[in-house]
């Protein structure tokens, strides 16, 4: 009993984990028809940003917290204005970064290194065909994988390979219930995970940009020839996805190091748990997120630990073939 | 005055399909001006050149609406000088409901009251959509929908509403009702551009029309001589004049070029 109150608090936890990635993916996917492949890269950059906010600027945690969300959010917005008009900038300068960051990892000379970055840079932004100047949904999702690059690059290069840590902003106790010691962080988790999805049904069905958002999603011409900015409109969306991420992965730092992989493992399960709900459903996804955590925790624990790596992908192959939707997803709705 | 002036216009699809050749037509203010034309016409695709949908485009050409050319605006400051449209087939937001819909017709508007005003005056015009505030979009018949469509155009208070083929797919009755409430809007001062397979209706309520032939205009006049030429009322208002064969035809689709 007592092990099993347990495993229902973590599985929780690590749910709203989770469900917090994969409603940032399916708010993007479903407002912009991006699929973004650099939503792990926007939790980092939380992470960090509060690592330096906290250990560098010595701000308290819980401002610190909250400091890193509104930074992730803003790199959020700013890579939505970067895929908007030069699009193709963002790729290049993240080849560059990355090859830059390889060679400096190599052992060669910083300047050296710069050097090989920027010409790469000009190389490729000459001799790489011009996209058009809306680019397509398979250059968009090429170029979140140019941000991708660019972001793990740029980790790499200012955060070096020594371990960091986060604490939580909970202190690191257990309190008893019902016979069991359940973490007080993963109570924290929990409760924050919530709050931040009430946040978010607040904002999407209770404000004007929410409402321009949803209806984004659902027909993008109709709702530009309202007059509705799309440009403010999409980097309001990719602000508050950012944050989501930024959020997830300041809920989890504490548990582990920071390091650029930390958000490898979660990330691809939160689109698991997108998937799972319907790629288009945020309740959807939030639902996927809970079943994926609950069920790894419960696979892990009472079942075995080697299956539960290979859980997920289980998971995905069952639901895709008894609700080719997903759980909650809508086949109707498919944009144009 | 014009309210709306397209000038030569020329447009497509992906830079290279070119569907409208140098069209020229003029909303004046108050007016309600009909195009008819069959299907392929381009009628749908003369709305989107206006309201800047389509990247790009127009090609070649200007489009003047209330004195400014506007063929280089975004489709949001289009929309904000004052021009509402009405998409074919509705253009519904399934998840919304009735209200967030409206609300989101007048998403550019700033003065809550006039907002709030527009509000009971719809209600009024269309009672059906003030019973059911709450229901979603996608869940609502044909005819609701086309109202719907209508009245979210009004909440944004538009000097010129253009409308593509609003009678699709309703029952007879409803259509006049759609008419009369597009006459009605337009007679309170809004300029409107109607786009419309069903002439007989169109000439109705329009003061103005222009006929479109593969992207072409090919006949122009006002509702009563469009009315009264042999080749609408044969081709789009279908009434057979004595004997009409094939021949016939091909004669007179060649004389309109
Ligand atoms: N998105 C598009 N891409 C490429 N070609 C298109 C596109 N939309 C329309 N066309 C083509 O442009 C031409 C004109 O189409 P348009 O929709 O403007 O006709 P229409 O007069 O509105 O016809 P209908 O009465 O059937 O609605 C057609 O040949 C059509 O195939
Ligand atoms: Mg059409």
């Amino acid at each position: 009993m007592s092990q099993l109150i347990q495993v229902i608090a973590s599985g929780l936890a690590i749910g709203s984990i989770y469900a917090l990635i994969a409603l940032g993916i399916v708010l993007l996917y479903r407002t912009t028809s991006i699929l973004n492949f650099a939503h792990g890269e926007f939790g980092l950059f939380g992470t960090f940003m509060a690592f330096t906010f906290f250990n560098s600027l010595k701000l308290p945690y819980p401002l610190s917290f909250l400091l890193s969300l509104l930074a992730a959010a803003l790199l959020g917005g700013i890579i939505s204005i970067l895929l908007v008009k030069p699009a193709r900038a963002s790729f290049n300068i993240g080849l560059a970064i990355l090859l830059a960051a390889l060679a400096y990892g190599l052992g060669v000379n910083l300047i050296i290194s710069a050097a090989i970055g920027i010409a790469i840079a000009v190389v490729s932004y000459i001799f790489l065909e011009q996209p058009n100047r809306n680019p397509s949904e398979l250059g968009l999702l090429i170029l979140t994988l140019g941000v991708n690059l660019f972001l793990q690059g740029f980790y790499s290069l200012s955060f070096g390979s020594d371990n960091k840590i986060l604490p939580s902003i909970v202190s690191n106790t257990s309190i008893k219930f019902a016979g069991a010691s359940v973490s007080l962080g993963s109570i924290f988790t929990s409760l924050m995970g919530l709050v931040i999805m009430l946040l978010l049904w607040l904002l999407l069905n209770h404000s004007k940009i929410g409402l321009a958002m949803r209806a984004l999603a659902q027909r993008e011409d109709v709702a530009k020839a309202m007059g509705i900015p799309v440009r403010l409109v999409s980097f309001a969306t990719w602000a508050t996805s950012a944050a989501l991420a930024g959020a997830a992965a300041l809920l989890l730092a504490p548990s582990t190091l920071l390091s650029p992989s930390l958000l490898l493992d979660p990330v691809s399960k939160g689109f698991v748990a997108a998937v799972i709900g319907g790629m288009n459903s945020l309740p959807g996804a939030i639902v996927g997120g809970y079943i994926l955590g609950l069920l790894e925790l419960f696979v892990g624990v009472y079942i075995s630990n080697e299956l539960k790596a290979s859980l997920a992908f289980i998971i995905v192959i069952l639901v895709l073939i008894l609700k080719p939707h997903g759980l909650l997803g809508k086949p109707e709705i498919k944009r144009v | 005055m014009n309210i709306l002036e397209l000038n030569a216009v020329e447009s497509g699809y992906h830079k290279r399909l070119n569907v409208l050749k140098a069209v020229s037509l003029k909303v004046e203010q108050g007016q309600c001006v009909a195009i008819l034309g069959s299907n392929g016409a381009g009628k749908s695709t003369l709305l989107k050149t206006i309201m800047g949908l389509i990247d790009d485009e127009p090609r070649k050409g200007e489009i003047i609406a209330f004195g400014k050319a506007i063929q280089n605006k975004s489709t949001e400051e289009i929309a904000r000088s004052g021009i509402a449209y009405v998409v074919e087939g509705r253009g519904m937001f399934p998840e919304l409901t009735v209200f967030e819909s409206l609300q989101l017709g007048a998403f550019h508007r700033k003065d809550k009251a006039g907002i709030k005003n527009d509000l009971d005056k719809i209600y009024e015009v269309f009672p059906r959509l003030a019973e059911r505030p709450k229901q979603l979009c996608g869940t609502m018949s044909g005819g609701e929908q086309q109202m719907l469509a209508i009245a979210r155009a009004m909440m944004s208070a538009p000097k010129l509403m253009m409308l593509d083929e609003p009678s699709l797919g309703l029952a007879p009755l409803l259509v006049q009702d759609i008419f009369q409430t597009i006459k009605s809007i337009n007679s309170s001062g809004t300029g409107v551009l109607l786009v419309e397979q069903n002439a007989t209706q169109a000439l109705k309520i329009a003061d103005y029309g222009y006929v479109l032939e593969s992207g072409r205009i090919v006949l122009e006049g006002t509702a009563q001589e469009l009315r009264e030429n042999e080749n609408v009322r044969e081709l789009y208002l279908g009434v057979s004049e004595a004997k009409t064969d094939k021949r016939i035809f091909v004669k007179r689709q060649r004389r309109w070029n």
